[in-house]
């Protein structure tokens, strides 16, 4: 039992760090119809400014610097490699997120040195606490507490903004809301941001538990990450987060029996049997693409 | 160039790549009018609407609205001036309640918008019973109703319509047209584009017949309404 309880939260927990992840995913697809590849690296990225900055400056400077950063990156990216392609065929954007996904990884080797580095232990969260009996991290609990407040915001800043609205209106078609007078280039910039921004929480959250970062550490999360929002249905902010608690506690569980090595194995499967029967994904929009 | 003019085309030239949409063309469009551009299927309509309100920059020519060129502005510097478009196929936001489609429409207004969305709902009592739903649920008729309301909600001085009939039942046109003139009365300055081109040369005060990206006649809609070539490619008579 107790060990079944430590599967559940441990699942729970994972699910949390990836739903982190997916929005971005799910919320640069809906607006770009763009599978931003480099996200995951992002992700990484923001794991190693972690490591580097909390080297010199006290943790309640360098979180907040990582987040402002990460932040930047995201930005950035959008700017420097989808901006210019905006009316170009989106196999081309394709590319240069594989590009950036990559460059990011180099950079990261590079500034590495190929070694794994440390994660800092973050106080409070990375304390042990018990919970029904249960010895775990503090970070365990605080995660899915964070997704949902996190989530419940967002949605709320979706659904009852006008930048909310703008995104929503952008989203569907670029040149009605051109003609709205809303400016499209900002609110893709504002749907980085905020992607960019879950994804550093979710490093925070994620590096805690697993507590090396090496230049391919985003992409396995960032693959399970994208696999949520698929399976929540791509473009669905609650379809991501709903599909990444799914996958957490789905892949912990398997991890916990004699198939542990099947676990990436099985949410793949698990993939493809939602897609069979519901090729949008659990909450995906019917199949109008944008005109 | 007419001095009444509020919006003014000098030789205006749009290109797609190679292919040559608009071959410079010139028109006035006097204040407080309803000018109509009629012409077949690719002469050209949508996209001199589509350079005005700033979507596609032009190869060469002048835009020139109270009389400061604004060739070339971005879309919402032009909505900002008040120049607006209501695009053909009607393009509004179907996950977006009627409301939100509404408030959309005034997005770079930063005052109060309660008198307008009651202006709009008052010339349109159908978009006020159905505030909540979705617009991807209204009928075609509602549809276009909500995406002239939705332009309206800029405070416009030009409301520019490409195709407002395009897909409507003669009863529903009528609505159409009567709001048409309805709005203008009350000051707004209409730029219509039409294929209907019976009705819109009986609402406007002034046309332009445009043909494979040139204007060839221009005159007010009664004379050209009489015009015997014009009767024989538009009218059908
Ligand atoms: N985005 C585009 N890319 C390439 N060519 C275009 C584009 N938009 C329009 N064209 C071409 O420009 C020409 C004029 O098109 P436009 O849409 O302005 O015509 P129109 O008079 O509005 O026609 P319709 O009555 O059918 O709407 C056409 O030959 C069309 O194929
Ligand atoms: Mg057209």
């Amino acid at each position: 039992m107790e060990f079944f309880i430590s599967q559940i939260l441990s699942g729970i927990s994972v699910g949390g760090q990836y739903a982190l992840i997916a929005i971005g995913y799910t919320m640069v697809y809906g607006i770009l119809r763009l599978i931003n590849f480099a996200h995951g690296d992002v992700f990484m990225v923001a794991g190693l400014m972690m490591i580097y900055l909390s080297a010199s400056m006290p943790l309640y400077i360098s979180v907040p610097v990582v987040l402002i950063l990460t932040v930047l990156l995201g930005f950035l990216i959008e700017r420097a490699a989808y901006k210019p392609l905006r009316s170009a065929p989106r196999m081309s954007v394709m590319i240069s997120a594989i590009g950036v996904s990559y460059l990011l990884q180099n950079v990261a080797l590079y500034v590495t040195g190929g070694q794994p580095t440390t994660y800092p232990a973050i106080p409070f969260i990375s304390k042990p606490v018990n919970i029904f009996g249960v010895p775990t991290q503090w970070v365990t609990i605080i995660t899915p507490v964070m997704v949902i407040i996190l989530v419940v915001l967002l949605t709320m800043l979706i659904n009852h903004t006008k930048v909310g609205m703008a995104m929503r209106a952008v989203a569907k078609d670029f040149e009605a809301s051109q003609l709205m007078g809303i400016k499209i280039n900002s609110i893709i910039s504002i749907t980085f941001i905020i992607g960019s921004f879950l994804a550093a929480v979710g490093s925070i959250l994620y590096f805690t538990k697993y507590p090396t970062v090496v230049p391919t550490s985003g992409a396995m999360p960032g693959l399970k990450a994208f696999v949520a929002a698929v399976f929540g249905g791509i473009g669905s902010i609650p379809g991501a987060v709903i599909g990444a608690f799914i996958i957490g506690v789905c892949e912990t569980i398997i991890k916990g029996t004699a198939f542990t090595v099947f676990s990436d194995a099985f949410t793949f499967a698990l993939l493809i049997v939602i897609l069979v029967v519901k090729p949008t994904g659990l909450f995906g929009e019917r199949a109008t693409d944008k005109v | 160039m007419m001095s009444n003019a509020i919006l003014s085309i000098q030789d205006l030239q749009v290109n797609y790549g190679g292919i040559e949409a608009v071959k410079g063309i010139s028109f006035d469009v006097p204040e407080g009018e309803i000018v109509t551009l009629i012409g077949a299927n690719g002469a050209g309509k949508s996209s001199t609407l589509r350079t005005i309100a700033g979507l596609v920059k032009p190869k060469s020519g002048t835009i020139t609205y109270m009389g400061e060129d604004i060739t070339g502005k971005d879309p919402t510097a032009i909505v900002t001036k008040g120049i607006t478009l209501v695009p053909e196929g009607r393009r509004i936001f179907p996950d977006l309640t009627v409301k939100e489609n509404l408030k959309l429409g005034a997005y770079t207004r930063k005052d109060d918008l309660s008198d307008d969305i009651n202006w709009v709902f008052d010339l349109f009592p159908r978009l006020k019973e159905r505030e909540w739903q979705a617009g991807g649920t209204l009928s075609g008729g509602e549809q276009q109703m909500l995406a002239v309301g939705r332009a309206l909600m800029s405070r416009p001085k030009i409301m520019m319509m490409d195709e407002p009939s395009l897909g409507l039942a003669p009863l529903v046109v009528r609505g159409i047209f009567d709001i048409i003139k309805e709005v203008n009365k009350q000051g707004v300055t209409v730029l219509l584009i039409e294929q209907n081109a019976n009705m819109a040369l009986k609402t406007a005060h002034k046309g332009y017949v445009l043909e494979t990206g040139r204007i060839t006649m221009s005159g007010s809609g009664a004379k050209l309404l009489a015009d015997e070539s014009v009767k024989a490619a538009y009218l059908g008579t």
